[in-house]
């Protein structure tokens, strides 16, 4: 069962009912779960969700979404690696990576509308929907699929064919819109003020951000029931980076940290931060879509949208729903944001796949170079606990790298192989 | 036909002064209702609803957005990567 309260305002804090909302009818405010902490700690232990299955549904008291029959294709869950190679390169001797690019359609956003999809299905949609520029239109449509209901995904008319095909696959209704980024969100937005359907990120959005907690609880679990020293994290909206910090907290404050004595949640539940969790939360963006980065860098409490230009169109919200409330854990948490030059973000991305094996999209980029700034500008330490998440398959914007593809081109015999390889492997010796 | 729109205005330096709000209102017929604001002397935003004719509701974003303001939907942008 759900021990979810209601919804409350961000803003002005009134109460609204657990519906299909996502602004608070006062003030238009974005909206947030309330949940029964006291209820959930009657019930919840480690042994508890140890028996859960091996997906973010293990978690699911604290998650919004009734019965016993989640829209799940297996979301979450995903391997902590411990990095050594890419750790030796930065300096960095504690350092993990959490893979969210192996989720069914190969990004976070799969936790997301697992969530999203479920309270869809519980609400009695028939239809979801999404706007995207990749990830999110793949997810939807696959839980739709999964659920065995209508998707309808609506994407900008020059998204690769590759993205489009990886969303088309589960077939859902797709619209391709003619038209700029602005001219793309302001229809959708009517859209979804017109149809009765459950659009993930819009009326479904409270629900839907909360899937985000996971990545928080995951990592706190794959440690030893511990939360990290540092986490590097990018950001978007801002809302991933948001439900991080709260869900390390909530296990906190639950009494779920190894060591740590749970406490209240206090009169608002959304700003808690329990003493224990001293991690410090930094943020990547890209130089070409830094709405938050620029505000904390200018010390500005409000966000200044900007218009996307940048390769890592997985970040490229201009006017970012929770920069406000990213901004705020940044101050409390010492935490820092750093925007990544664009030319770095595929040095990133190589970096990754060339010391860990890992292929991630662009949006990994932006995250490995932040990190590697901030081992080289010794603001993480080399010994500390550090998590970066790694959200996107690098399968989704291979068009990025494509200049690795550089083979040793021969005619098939020995001679023309012994003649290229020597070249290119020192050290070679045959038949030894 | 009549409707309600839901938008969010953000204003930069140079139009923090004027009045765009009171002009939606007289030039378009629309009734505008303030819902949340905070405007600096640099920057400036305002969350509000329109409610009137929707040709006149497009014709005034129009016009807003054609004078510099950015307009966004109140929840901020909607399509994800």
């Amino acid at each position: 069962m759900a021990f979810v309260s209601g919804l409350t305002c961000r803003e002005c804090g009134r109460d609204n009912p657990a519906e299909a909302l996502n602004v608070c009818d006062f003030c238009f405010g974005p909206l947030e779960v309330v949940y029964d902490y006291d209820a959930i700690s009657d019930v919840i232990s480690h042994e508890r969700i140890a028996q859960g299955p091996l997906s973010i549904w293990r978690y699911q008291d604290l998650l919004p979404a009734e019965g016993t029959d989640p829209v799940d294709i297996m979301a979450g869950f995903t391997p902590l690696i411990k990095a050594r190679n890419l750790g030796k390169k930065l300096g960095l001797n504690n350092l993990y990576i959490k893979n969210d690019s192996v989720n069914p359609s190969f990004s976070f956003k799969d936790r997301v509308v697992s969530v999203a999809a479920t309270k869809a299905v519980e609400f009695g949609f028939e239809t979801i929907a999404c706007a995207s520029t990749g990830n999110l239109a793949c997810s939807v449509a696959a839980h739709a699929a999964r659920a065995g209901i209508q998707a309808v995904v609506f994407i900008p008319w020059d998204l690769e064919r590759g993205k489009v095909i990886g969303a088309a696959v589960y077939g859902p209704t797709m619209v391709s819109v003619e038209g700029s980024y602005d001219e793309v969100n302001r229809l959708c937005s009517e859209v979804a003020d017109n149809y009765p359907w459950a659009f993930v990120n819009i009326n479904m959005r409270p629900y839907y951000a909360e899937g985000s907690k996971t990545l928080g609880y995951e990592v706190a679990e794959q440690l030893g029931w511990r939360v990290p020293d540092h986490v590097v994290i990018p950001s978007a909206s801002g809302a991933m980076f948001t439900k991080i910090w709260k869900g390390f907290n909530e296990l906190a404050c639950l009494g779920l940290l190894d060591g740590v004595a749970g406490s209240s949640f206090g009169q608002d539940q959304n700003t808690v931060h329990h003493p224990a969790v001293t991690t410090k939360m930094h943020m990547a963006q890209a130089v070409g879509c830094a709405p938050i980065v620029t505000a904390w860098a200018n010390g500005n409490p409000h966000v200044s949208p900007v218009r996307p230009d940048t390769i890592a169109k997985s970040l490229a919200i201009g006017n970012p729903a929770d920069g406000i409330y990213a901004i705020r854990i940044l101050r409390e948490s010492n935490g820092s944001a750093y925007a990544v030059p664009e030319h770095d973000v595929v040095e990133g991305i190589k970096l990754l796949a060339e010391t860990e094996g890992i292929f991630t999209e662009t949006a990994g980029g932006v995250t490995v170079s932040a990190l590697k700034n901030l081992a080289d500008s010794g603001a993480i330490k080399p010994d500390e606990l550090t998590v970066v998440y790694i959200t996107g398959n690098g399968l989704k914007t291979q068009e990025a790298v494509e200049d690795v593809v550089n083979p040793l081109h021969i005619k098939p015999s020995m001679g023309a192989f012994e003649d290229v390889i020597g070249q290119r492997i020192s050290g070679l010796v045959v038949g030894g | 036909m009549m409707g309600t729109q839901r938008v969010k205005f953000t204003f930069m330096t140079q139009l923090v002064k004027e009045p765009i709000i009171y002009r939606l209102g007289q030039e378009f017929n629309l009734v505008t209702n303030i819902r949340r604001a905070d405007v600096r002397e640099d920057m400036g935003w305002v969350v509000l609803e329109l409610d009137g004719d929707d040709t006149e509701i497009q014709r005034g974003l129009d016009w807003v957005a054609a004078i510099g303001v950015r307009v966004d939907p109140v929840s901020g942008d909607v399509i994800e990567g």
